[in-house]
């Protein structure tokens, strides 16, 4: 005889939850304008969750390392696509393919920093404490402390703005529903690197070892391959996700401070906690169950706000220890 | 016969515990050689210290005539050795085909030894599109074994094949051993007598980090004397 959870299973297991969260809000908010434009908002955020999150889910899957100073990388990338924006604010003002090209080279650029200071940070700084999670922890944090002075000698300690391409701004008004442009932008962004993300994982051989390494590293290694080398890929790699997650959230916030990385770093550590070490599908699911709570219960009980996303971590772990969609079974 | 593998006072340290306490013994190319040892004896820590997983004592393993302390666990690999570990170590996330995948050197298979895979163990045939984490247990053990064998390698090192096997997946796993063997050195840790004497043709026992005995094991196996003494097997 099926169990519940055999039955559940079948119809889409633990992708069914956003479904069922959407609902449940749907039915509590009985206002169904709002229920749209907060849904399309959660799933813009948690997209934006997810880039920051995937890259550290892989570095803590693979490398078994608690990087701490992931929130750096994203705090850097904020403040390095919104000074190259700065930069060719001319751009923004000069149509469609100018702007475009500024906000693609913002991007970029985020893109950029992130690998460069996730290979000095992998070989300067985690290398020497592989194995070592409480020197981890330490050297990780002092880390990010260092990061965020370096931010505010260098952009000073003020709410840096961020400016944004015309094409950006502004809302689609559709009958009572407003949908803001940038995080339909957002939306489709972090879409497209989790789909680069799953082509990646399941088609190439550097993915291949990825899965495997997440896995079982010593078994990557009698098998011939430098696990070493892996390490310092999926570390850049993780570090320029984070990057551009970090340069997505500041032009959804507009405004940013150095502290913005440390703010946004328990809102990831949920995500990949909830999803399941080193599973880009859970880190996905985890970013998006995480955004749409944030939304709902912003708009439904304001006062718990807050809590919401812990309470939900919570109840996740006792239900599933391992996260919704761990990588290792 | 040449030696392929010779081990010399070989000393290995996890953390501050002293496991191995100066390993002596050769491997002629070709065939099997057991180790042979009771639990906790040092036997697997011999495995992983050949297969530089831990770091045993400098200058103390000659493979092919070159020295290969010290190397990374990769650069060991490349030269020819495979590892079966206790545990299998399959990756249970990735398919059967994608196991066997990562075990070649390019990418891509050498259909002849693909068949004669699907010849010693069918059942990877019939689940090759399937995660690993759903075979069986022997089933694991059978891709562990076909993923050592994949490509040519000069020889093979296995843990504990038969541990919490089916009588009948035993025999079948010695069946393969025995054809392995045709072709391949095998390095052998068992702790199933009877498989182990089926297939060796060379032994040694390791006792509390110390090989106390080294022979052929048709004169081990003929001697049940010794093998109470060593192994603590009554007759």
């Amino acid at each position: 005889m099926d169990t519940i959870s055999d039955t559940l299973g079948r119809f889409g297991g633990v992708y069914l939850l956003p479904l069922a969260l959407g609902a449940v809000a749907f039915i509590l908010m009985g206002a169904p304008s709002s229920w749209v434009t907060l849904t399309i908002a959660g799933l813009a955020m948690g997209m934006m969750v997810f880039l920051m999150a995937s890259g550290l889910s892989l570095v803590f899957g693979l490398m078994d390392v608690l990087n701490f100073g992931h929130s750096a990388f994203i705090s850097f990338g904020a403040f390095v696509a919104a000074s190259i924006l700065a930069g060719l604010s001319g751009w923004l003002e000069g149509g469609w393919f100018l702007a475009s090209a500024a906000l693609a080279l913002a991007l970029l650029g985020s893109i950029a920093f992130g690998l460069a200071a996730g290979l000095f940070f992998e070989t300067v700084i985690i290398r020497p404490v592989y194995r070592d999670h409480l020197r981890q922890i330490l050297i990780t944090m002092g880390a990010l402390i260092v990061s965020e002075q370096l931010i505010l000698a260098i952009w000073g300690g003020t709410p840096f703005t961020v400016a944004r391409p015309t094409f950006l701004e502004g809302a689609w008004i559709i009958g009572d529903v407003s949908i803001e442009i940038y995080r339909v932008f957002a939306f489709v962004l972090g879409l497209s690197v989790f789909v680069g993300l799953m082509l990646l994982l399941n088609r190439t051989r550097i993915g291949l070892l990825i899965r495997a390494g997440v896995e079982n590293r010593e078994m990557v290694e009698s098998l011939g391959f430098k696990i070493n080398r892996l390490f310092i890929g999926v570390f850049m790699l993780g570090s320029a996700l984070a990057a551009l997650g970090g340069a997505m959230w500041a032009g959804y916030e507009t405004l940013i401070t150095p502290a913005l990385g440390g703010e946004m770093m328990i809102v990831v550590f949920i995500v990949v906690i909830i999803g399941g070490l080193g599973s880009i599908e859970g880190t996905l699911l985890g970013a998006i169950i995480v955004g749409l709570t944030a939304n709902y219960v912003g708009f439904l009980a304001p006062k718990l706000a807050l809590a919401s996303n812990m309470i939900l971590m919570m109840a996740i772990l006792m239900w599933r220890p391992s996260g919704l969609k761990p990588a290792v079974k | 016969m040449n030696v392929l593998l010779s081990i010399r006072d070989m000393k290995t340290s996890i953390g501050q515990y002293h496991v191995l306490h100066g390993v002596t013994f050769d491997v002629r190319e070709g065939g099997v050689f057991v180790l042979l040892g009771r639990n906790g004896a040092g036997k697997t820590t011999t495995l992983r210290s050949i297969m530089g997983l831990w770091q045993p004592s400098p200058a103390s393993i000659t493979f092919k005539g070159q020295n290969i302390a010290g190397m990374t666990t990769a650069d060991i690999a490349r030269l020819g050795i495979a590892y079966v570990p206790e545990n299998m170590g399959i990756f249970g996330g990735l398919t059967v085909q994608e196991n066997l995948i990562l075990a070649t050197t390019k990418g891509r298979f050498d259909q002849i030894r693909l068949r004669r895979i699907y010849e010693l163990f069918p059942a990877l045939e019939q689940f090759w599109s399937k995660q690993a984490w759903a075979l069986s247990g022997g089933q694991k053990q059978m891709l562990a074994v076909a993923r050592a064998i994949i490509e040519p390698r000069d020889l093979i090192l296995v843990d504990e094949p038969t541990k919490g096997l089916a009588p009948s997946i035993v025999a079948a796993m010695g069946e393969a051993f025995r054809e392995i063997a045709l072709t391949t050195t095998i390095l052998l840790v068992e702790q199933n007598f009877n498989f182990a004497r089926s297939l060796g043709r060379d032994m040694a026992v390791i006792d509390d980090g110390h090989v106390v005995h080294r022979g052929t094991m048709a004169d081990f196996a003929a001697d049940s004397d010794l093998q109470g003494k060593l192994l603590g097997l009554s007759a």
